[in-house]
């Protein structure tokens, strides 16, 4: 049955490891320069006290892949689901394959036991692979932008492509093996991935850990907007900040008054538009204003690319356990 | 002796059609038993189920004694050729001959070659680029390679055209007495199962409508022709499966056990496939009737 298999992968294998090991020389030459030239600019800045220009030449290097990278990391997992999962079941229960393959002396579980498990790790090692050159290459730009916890960059980063090439590859199974058709078949598989993964990382990474809560005095170097919003005459205070919080992921930030409502009362006239900033500032500061922030602090990076790789790799488990089901209780 | 497909009140139903209802039959093993019937009669549900392409929705089927596709023993024994012949278009003739070696441990690689250099076909040529008639052969080859106790076909030649379907039945027939196996072959062609088979199996809306060897059916349907007469004055001993009347003249396809006396009818010997299309033109009333097994 390996052999089977493997002879039926073998084409998309060959064409993964090509296109791996081309984008891996790419990313080695270039990658190299990039580490040295990070080392002798970017590392001494501080000594040459030009850290501006020298970040901002550091930043301009190799657009071209700074631009590729993400666009690959993004369509990476839903090519796997696509080509590789969709086709597996559904190719042989369009042709007819299946009468051929389930007759010869080998159980049905296990034909698609070892269909699952080899075109899976292969899926799994090639977003792995990926990942790992695509997190090295980029460390110093990540290093740079300190924000490792951005969503864009997160999810193209580190273990968590493996979880998603995990469950787009059994995704595209399980819809192959339901629809019977290939080309429906992938249509579903991205329209399902798509939506899954833009929900996860919108509405529940942030959640994985509880986040926490920064409540504190209004911290006057934060704030990045003042003014009124309202009709004139009963226009009410607005004060923005933005959090200096390095790495963070910050989810909410808001200003509060000293019993909590926020609600922060009525405009300042200090802060209209005959005053100056800094006696608006002044005037804010005299509230006694507290600000509340819910963030996720940098240092959890990895607790939460190890949590949303295990969910994404359950999720796959279940569908490859509803697929092995299936094919025992209901398909022909 | 076990027999090579036993049904019991077999049913298999999609949403709310039943693709075959209450099915009771007994295929013996030892012989080439074609299985005929019109379109929708429910063969290749049948055979699906007998090969564990399916699972019933009512009642139990065995093959040589067992559940079918229980397990890598029970599936070693039975070999398959669905309908239209499914190899992996995308894989050579080779590749096919290595995928039958990996899943069957009884696998005969001698003569799987053996075969396909008898056929002509080059080992190195892809499955998707081969005649229908090939296709068929390679099909064949991966099934009999495996060494089964019992090989079962559906509708293998159907798409055929006449040539292939001779030398498909014709390679298939010496392979049975080379390996002396058990077949059961469904077709909707009778002149095809005349050829090739000694037991024949009449299925008729799920149900077996007439079952016995090929000589013994023969022997005991008869053609009567004579002048015309009342139905009702039939004699009793004489089952009559399909009357046709003009005006002056009656035809009956009747079957007995004895012979016939009556100096009125002309009696003359029937063809398989004129017997056969006598079941199938019964009336729908008639064919519900219990059907009636040869007994020996």
């Amino acid at each position: 049955m390996i052999w089977l298999t493997w002879r039926q992968f073998r084409a998309q294998t060959v064409v993964a490891a090509g296109a791996l090991a081309l984008l891996a020389v790419a990313l080695a030459v270039t990658g190299s320069q990039l580490v040295h030239l990070y080392d002798t600019t970017v590392a001494t800045c501080q000594a040459h006290h030009d850290c501006q220009i020298a970040i901002g030449a550091f930043e301009s290097e190799d657009t071209f892949l700074q631009d590729l990278i993400p666009v690959v990391m993004l369509v990476a997992p839903a090519l796997i689901g696509i080509f590789w999962g969709a086709p597996l079941i559904a190719h042989e229960l369009e042709t007819g394959t299946q009468r051929l393959a389930w007759t010869q002396s080998v159980s049905r579980l296990r034909w698609l036991a070892v269909k699952l498990s080899l075109a899976g790790l292969v899926s799994m090692a090639t977003a792995g692979l990926l990942s790992l050159m695509v997190t090295w290459w980029s460390s110093p730009f990540d290093r740079l932008g300190m924000n490792r916890l951005d969503p864009t960059i997160f999810s193209e980063r580190g273990i968590v492509p493996v979880g998603y090439a995990a469950f787009a590859f059994a995704l595209g199974v399980t819809a192959g093996m339901l629809i019977r058709r290939t080309v429906p078949a992938m249509a579903v598989t991205l329209a399902v991935f798509a939506a899954v993964v833009a929900g996860f990382a919108l509405r529940v990474r942030f959640h994985l850990i509880p986040p926490l809560h920064l409540t504190a005095p209004l911290n006057m170097s934060w704030v990045t907007q003042t003014g009124s919003f309202g009709r004139p005459g009963h226009s009410a205070l607005l004060v923005g900040i933005s959090p200096n919080l390095p790495g963070a992921w910050v989810n909410s930030a808001q200003v509060t008054t000293a019993a909590g409502r926020t609600s922060l009362g009525p405009a300042l006239p200090a802060c209209g538009p005959n005053f100056t900033y800094s006696a608006c500032t002044a005037a804010i500061a005299r509230l006694h204003l507290r600000q509340v922030i819910v963030y996720q602090p940098g240092s959890r990076f990895w607790a939460l690319q190890w949590y949303e790789t295990a969910i994404y790799l359950a999720l796959a488990l279940a569908l490859a356990g509803f697929c092995v089901w299936w094919v025992r209780r209901r398909v022909s | 002796m076990t027999n090579a497909i036993e049904a019991r009140a077999l049913g298999k139903r999609y949403g709310r059609r039943w693709a075959l209802a209450d099915c009771t039959l007994t295929i013996p093993a030892g012989h080439v038993a074609g299985l005929v019937g019109p379109n929708g009669a429910g063969k290749t549900t049948l055979i699906s189920l007998a090969t564990g392409m399916l699972a019933p929705t009512t009642g139990t089927v065995e093959v040589l004694g067992g559940r079918p596709a229980a397990g890598p023993g029970q599936l070693a024994r039975v070999g398959y050729v669905a309908q239209d012949t499914p190899t992996y278009a995308g894989l050579s003739v080779a590749d096919h001959l290595r995928l039958g070696a990996h899943l069957n441990p009884r696998w005969d690689a001698a003569m799987a070659r053996a075969r396909i250099e008898q056929l002509g076909l080059d080992p190195k040529q892809k499955a998707g680029k081969l005649s229908g008639g090939q296709r068929a052969q390679l099909a064949l080859t991966v099934a009999l390679a495996k060494r089964p106790e019992l090989l079962i076909l559906d509708e293998p030649v159907a798409s055929l055209d006449p040539l292939a379907r001779r030398e498909f039945l014709q390679s298939l027939l010496e392979a049975v007495v080379d390996q002396g196996l058990s077949v059961v072959l469904s077709s909707h062609l009778v002149a095809d199962l005349e050829r090739a088979c000694d037991y024949l199996i009449v299925l008729i809306g799920s149900r077996v409508q007439i079952a016995g060897e090929v000589d013994h059916l023969l022997d005991t349907h008869h053609l009567l022709t004579g002048p015309r007469r009342d139905p009702a004055r039939i004699p009793e001993d004489l089952q009559v499966i399909s009357a046709s009347h003009t005006d002056r003249q009656t035809t009956l396809t009747v079957r007995t056990e004895g012979p016939i006396h009556d100096p009125a009818w002309t009696v003359s010997k029937i063809g398989l496939e004129d017997l056969v299309l006598a079941y199938m033109s019964r009336t729908a009333d008639a064919a519900r009737r219990p059907a009636l097994e040869v007994q020996r």
